[in-house]
This record gives C-alpha cells, structure tokens and sequence, in this order.
C-alpha cells in the first residue's frame, strides 16, 4: 500500500527526467545546428573567396610572360633615310619600322606584296621600332652594321602560345591567320621565339599595345596620392580624436559634431568627388588629373574612418591611467600626449591603415576629377597627370583587345599583394605596440 | 620615437601642401570625350609621345556629352584642349561653349565606326531587317492584329516573323548615356519604325508621338542595359547562345572567334561593308580642337598633325588596324582643309 504513492512519484520522476532528456537533446541538437550554419557561413565565404582568386590567378599569369623574337636588324642608312646617327633631328624622322620590316622580310624571304607584307609586320610589336631607336640612339656608330636583336613579339602571339587563341578554329573564326601560324611554328622550331617574365609589365605606363603595357605608372600615381592622403588624414584626423575625446566640451555642438562625422563615414565616396571637383579643381584651381587633388579627395573619404577608430581606441585607455598622471601633477596636455596618445597608438594605426586600404582600393571620386584617364607617362611628382591602380584595371577590363583581359587579372593581383601588405603592416604594429591591462 | 613619428609626419604634411601651392603651368594635352573615340584617340597619342618632344596626351573617357560640356566650361589650363566625340557637335553646345568664352572651335571628322549587332558563334547565324529589330526592340508598336500601337507584344522572334527561330528576345546593349545607344537609336530604330505605316503616318499627325514611339527601347526585359563596358556585353553573349548584343565594331573585330555578326538589312558588319557603306548601322567619329589653345599648350598641332596624317587614318594606316573605317578621299581632303585653315566649326 505504502508502495502506492512513492511508485507514483517515482513515475512522475522518470516522466520529467524523460521530458528533461527529450528537451536537452533538442537543445544540444539546435546547438550543433546552430554551430553547422556558422560553418557553413564560414565555408560559402572561404568558397566565394577561393573562387574568385582561381579566377584571377588563373587569368592573369598569362601576363607575366612575354614572347620575344630573334631577329637580324640591319641598320641600313638607306632602311632608315639616315645619314648621321647622331644628329637627333634625323633621328626623329627617321623610318624605324622600315628596319624591322625589312629584317622580318630576309628572315621570311618568300613573302611578297603589300598584304602578306602587313601580316608579318603585326606579328612584332610597334614598340620594336622605338627599341631600334633607342639602340641606334645610344650607340650611333651601329649606323651601317647588323646586330642580332631580341624584339619584342605582339600580343595576338602571345596568345596563341599561351593557347588563348585556339588554333584549331576554322581559320576564319580565327584573328591569326594560317600563314601567320606557319610562321609562328617556323620561328617556334628553330629556337627564334623566347618566353620571359614580363618586366615590362612592372617598369612601364600604360599603353594601348598589351605587350608594352604596364602597371608601374599605376602604382606611382598610387603612391603619390596615398602619400597626401596619410599625410593630411593622419594628423588631421587624430588630433580631431583627441580634442573631442580628451578636451571639448560636451554640448549640443559637440553632439552635432560627432553625429556629422558618423553619418560622414557613410556618404557614397562619388559625392566627395563632386565635392572635389567643385573645390579642389574649380575654385582653386588646382590641375586636373593629379594625385594631389586625388589625396585631398580621398583625405575627405578617409578622415571619418580614421577619427571613429581613432576615437575608440582614445577611449579604450583605462582612466586610471590617466589619473594616476593627473595625480602625479601632469598636466591636460601632458596627460593626453606623453601617457594617453602613446597607448592609443597602435589602434589609431590600424585605423588610418585600414582607411588607407580603402583609399588605395576606390575609383569612383577619382572619375570626377580626372584620374580615370590614359596616361602613359610615369609621374615625376604630386602635380603630374596620373592614375591609380583600380583606375588601370577599370579601363583594361574595357579595352577591346584581347590579351587586356589576362593584365586586368595580372593588374588586379598587384592591387591585391599591396592591400594585403597593408593589412599585414597593420596586424605587425598592432602587435609590436599593444599593451594589455 | 612616437613624437619623431608624429614629427615626421607633420613635416610630410606641410611638403604636400607646398607642393599644391607650387602647381605649375600645364605642358601635357588635355584631352576629354567619346569613349568610342578613347581607343583610337590613345593610340595617336602614345605615338605621338613617343616621337616627339612632347610629352603624352591624358585621355579621359568620359562620353561624348560629358566631354563636350567640361570642353566647353572656357578657355585657360584648367579646361580640356581636345574633346573627342562619337557624334556630331550640337548648336546647343556651341552656344554653350561660345557664353563660356570658347568662340572657336576646329571640327575634325577622323572616320566611321560601325556598330554590330552580333550574337555568340555557337547561335544560329541570323538576319534580321531594321523593321524587324524595332519591333523586338521598341517600347510600342504597331498592333499586329489591328491598327493602331500597342506596347510591344513580342516575347519571341518567331512572333515577329516566322521564319525567324522561336528563341526569346533578349538583347543586350548600351545605356542610354552612351554615344553608341544614341547612335544605334537614330540609325535602326529611328529608321525601322518608318517601315509601318501605323508609324509615319503620324509624321503629318502627331511628330512628337512618332519621335517618342520611334525613340523609346522596352523595359520589360528583353532589351537589357548593360553598362557601357562593350568586353562585357561580349562575355554574356558567349554564354547565352540565344542574346545579341549591340557594341562598336572594333570589339566584333577582336572577338571574331566568341561573336558573330547579324546582317543588318542583308548585309553582314564587316570592315568592307562598312567602308563603302552598304553596311547603314555607322556613325562618324569627330573630335573638336579649342582655338584659343594652339600656341598656348605645347603640342596641340603636332598632335593633330599626326592624328590627321595618312599613316594614321589613310586605308593602311594604323588607326585601320584598331578598327577605324577610314574617310573617303572626298572628305579626307575636305577635313585636312579644315584642319590647315582652323576653321571654326558650323553645322
């Protein structure tokens, strides 16, 4: 009898514990689905990511080699209508294609007339007559001689050597001809053809031949505008952190201040372009076209950037800090530069470098003011003509010829090894300067 | 070391704003405009840097009405001293122009451009009539079963003729900010709808409505915009069979083994037909030349020599080889006249 109840409660007992281990394995179960999503989340970014540097990568090797012909040059003074090497004017009018034909024409002695003539002639790069040039120019008494020259070969052989042009297309679907491909092979079999790096790629401006185009003007122009950029945003943008931290007032203009900066931070980047253009170019009168307007107008992007994280890492430094210096006797300024600045900095840095970044990365407040333009020569200072790395890439990815498509993707890989550059330098000092409490 | 830091950025601050102060005098050309023209206009100034003294032009692509209006905003080194431009001219911006102080402008016609109306190579090759891309293209259209217009009914291409394969109509092309858009506009659309009478009927009725119906491209879906980035449009027919894609000839001619033209009318875009005209869809490419500049600029004359010269624009000239259809001998002489004697531009 006295069994009765206890078996009951010892019923109930089980019963809750079942219900309990029901509920707990359901909580268990939404834990590791939960964690399952994060992976996922995790693994479709990585996937986005690996894919989008396959392609990249994939495309853009090709434009780390170049073709170069072997080819006998004749500095024939009739060739050229030259008398004396080293008279400059002559030299400007000089016909220095007419070498290169007639060179590529003993070479091939069986081509004839004028259209087979042109078609071996696209086969080398326009650039070669300026190598003839430059070579005459320095070593004028090659006047009259032979040399053995390495020239430069046009894009379209590039690419049928590196198989971007499928040679076996019916010929006309084809932009290399069969008689252009016989003499392909031909220089091909008997050792004439050379595949090197590309240095040419990363010593020269743009151009409007893809064997001779080059990123270095790009990464010039870059440099000289994120120079102005870091060295107005930097102090600027830190000693507005540290006055509106450590010394205004807090009052509704502060307040309209701060919220300025923040909705700042957000405006589309084109709108400082216009802003650029109106001030910067218009008003001041400042040339177009120049990093020192793209610095400024990217000063104005960045600042915001750089004050919030600037701002944040002011007040990450423990107050008793900086009452232990007041009670000391230090001063305000004291206090803030000798004890407060120095623990904020590294984060300040990672802020300006993460705000450099992003500069470096934009094209759209540049297009107002001129940056997006072709430019092939490398600029001498902050007032040249110049253009910027995304810029380079922007107007490759829209050029009609074909071989622009593998130096996009080669253009896009220098922009992508100094972004992350960047971050890596961003991640040193964070780590050679923090201080944990 | 963070003072010196601090310091040394400080000095790197004040080096930059001396150096804005210190801008000097402009010696390069400036040069704004068509990005139809971009292409050809940088291949003569890459030369022309090359062999002269001068240093090379800046191009910037900006389109023909955005290069028009920034050539125009006065004269002094802060404005452009070329503009390119794959349109004629409009009374309006000379207006524009002349109340900014721009009295005098050189025009300069460097040639033709066609534009292609083309499809992958793997579709089936097509021929369409300018009647017949109105109608696939337009926003209204004559009622098929009746009179009178209705918005564009068409969903396929066997509904507009049956002999045309029954694929649907998708057709990728220029935004309207584009030279090529306005162009394509005036020479297919503008000239198809006169095919109906529905259509030019209105010509004695209503001109404005014939202007708008002719005029407006459908929304609905068919007809999509893609950017102005021609190698684009280009990527997306390869993996669409079934689209066409309107672009400047040039990127046909550089694609020929991805992109096949449609004969417009009967005739295929190629370099020929282009060149003596059989083929309609072209348009003439331009660039106009601030008076006041010459002399001012360094290299303008020289630049302009080397565009106009006949190894640049002439049939075998180099231009030819990026896809320039060259003028005849008529108009060559007739621009080299106008180039010798500066002659200001009238329409």
């Amino acid at each position: 009898m006295t069994d009765q109840p206890l078996n009951a409660i010892e019923r109930m007992a089980t019963v809750k514990q079942e219900r309990m281990n029901a509920r707990l394995k359901q909580r268990y179960n939404r834990e590791r689905r939960f964690k399952a999503y994060g992976i996922a989340s995790i693994s479709a970014g990585l996937a986005f990511l690996a894919v989008l540097l396959v392609t990249i990568f994939s495309a853009g090797i090709p434009a780390f080699q170049s073709t170069f012909i072997q080819l006998d040059v004749t500095y024939d003074p009739d060739a050229l209508y030259i008398d004396d090497a080293s008279d400059p004017e002559q030299l400007r009018f000089a016909d220095f294609d007419n070498a290169v034909r007639q060179s590529l024409l003993a070479r091939f002695p069986d081509v004839t007339g004028r259209n087979e003539t042109r078609a071996l002639m696209s086969l080398i790069s326009t650039a070669s007559g300026y190598t003839i040039r430059d070579r005459l120019t320095e070593n004028p008494d090659l006047l009259g001689q032979s040399e053995t020259l390495w020239l430069m070969a046009d894009d379209d052989l590039d690419l049928v050597l590196n198989g971007t042009i499928d040679r076996t297309l019916p010929e006309s679907e084809r932009r290399v001809s069969d008689l252009e491909l016989t003499w392909i092979d031909d220089w091909d079999a008997s050792g004439e053809l050379d595949r090197r790096f590309n240095t040419t790629f990363f010593t020269r401006g743009d151009s409007r031949d893809p064997e001779t185009a080059g990123v270095w003007g790009a990464v010039v122009g870059s440099f000289y505008t994120l120079v102005v950029t870091l060295a107005l945003s930097f102090p600027i943008g830190v000693a507005a952190a540290i006055y509106l931290e450590e010394f205004a007032p807090k009052n509704r203009l502060t307040e309209i201040i701060e919220v300025n900066i923040n909705n700042l931070a957000a405006v589309p980047s084109i709108v400082f372009g216009l802003l650029g253009l109106a001030v910067f170019i218009n008003f001041f009168g400042l040339p177009r076209s120049a990093p020192v307007v793209g610095g400024l107008v990217l000063t104005l992007m960045t600042l915001p950037t750089i004050i919030i994280s600037a701002r944040a890492s002011i007040r990450a430094v423990p107050p008793s800090i900086r009452d232990a210096a007041m009670g000391l006797g230090a001063s305000k300024m004291q206090v803030t530069l000798h004890h407060v600045l120095p623990l904020a900095l590294p984060g300040m840095l990672t802020g300006t470098i993460i705000g450099m970044a992003q500069a470096l990365g934009e094209t759209a407040p540049l297009l107002m003011i001129g940056m997006v333009a072709f430019i092939v020569d490398i600029p001498q200072g902050f007032t040249d003509a110049a253009t910027v790395l995304p810029v380079q890439v922007y107007i490759w990815s829209d050029s009609p010829e074909r071989a622009f498509i593998a130096k996009t993707s080669a253009a896009i890989m220098v922009l992508l090894g100094f972004l992350a550059l960047m971050n890596l330098l961003a991640v040193l000092l964070r780590r050679k300067f923090e201080r944990r409490w | 070391m963070n003072k010196k830091m601090i310091g040394a950025l400080a000095f790197a601050a004040a080096a930059t704003s001396f150096a804005t102060v210190s801008a000097e005098g402009r010696s390069q050309i400036s040069i704004v405009g068509s990005s139809t023209v971009f292409p050809f206009a940088s291949v003569v100034a890459e030369r022309f840097g090359q062999t002269t003294s001068f240093p090379t032009p800046t191009i910037e692509s900006t389109g023909s009405g955005g290069g028009l209006s920034l050539f125009c905003q006065g004269v002094g080194e802060s404005t452009a001293d070329i503009t390119n431009a794959s349109r004629r001219i409009k009374q309006s911006e000379i207006d524009l122009c002349a109340s900014n102080g721009v009295d005098e402008i050189v025009e300069v016609l460097i040639g033709y451009d066609g534009i292609a109306i083309a499809n992958s190579a793997e579709g089936a090759e097509l021929e369409l009539s300018k009647g017949q891309l109105f109608l696939a293209l337009a926003e209204t259209v004559p009622n098929p079963n009746g009179s009178g217009l209705v918005t564009n009914p068409y969903d396929s291409w066997s509904d507009i003729d049956s002999s045309l394969p029954n694929v649907a109509i998708r057709v990728f092309g220029p935004p309207p900010s584009s030279g090529t858009r306005d162009a394509f506009v005036e020479l297919v659309m503008e000239e198809g709808c006169q095919e109906f009478d529905a259509i030019s009927s209105l010509a004695d009725s209503d001109e404005d409505k014939m202007e708008e119906v002719c005029a407006t491209m459908r929304e609905d879906g068919s007809f999509v915009e893609a950017g102005e980035n021609d190698s684009l449009i280009v990527s997306r027919l390869e993996n669409d069979p079934n689209a066409l894609g309107i672009f400047g000839y040039s990127f046909l001619d550089q694609n020929s083994d991805k992109v096949q033209s449609v004969a417009v009318d009967g005739v295929q875009a190629t370099f020929d037909t282009i060149a003596d005209g059989s083929y309609k869809v072209s348009r003439p490419l331009f660039f106009y030349i601030k008076k006041a500049h010459i002399g001012v600029i360094p290299g303008i004359e020289e630049y302009v020599a080397e565009f106009t010269s006949r190894r640049a624009v002439s049939p075998n000239g180099y231009l030819i080889d990026r896809g320039l259809i060259p003028l005849s001998n008529a108009e060559y002489a007739r621009m080299t006249g106008n180039v010798e004697n500066l002659r200001h531009v009238s329409l």
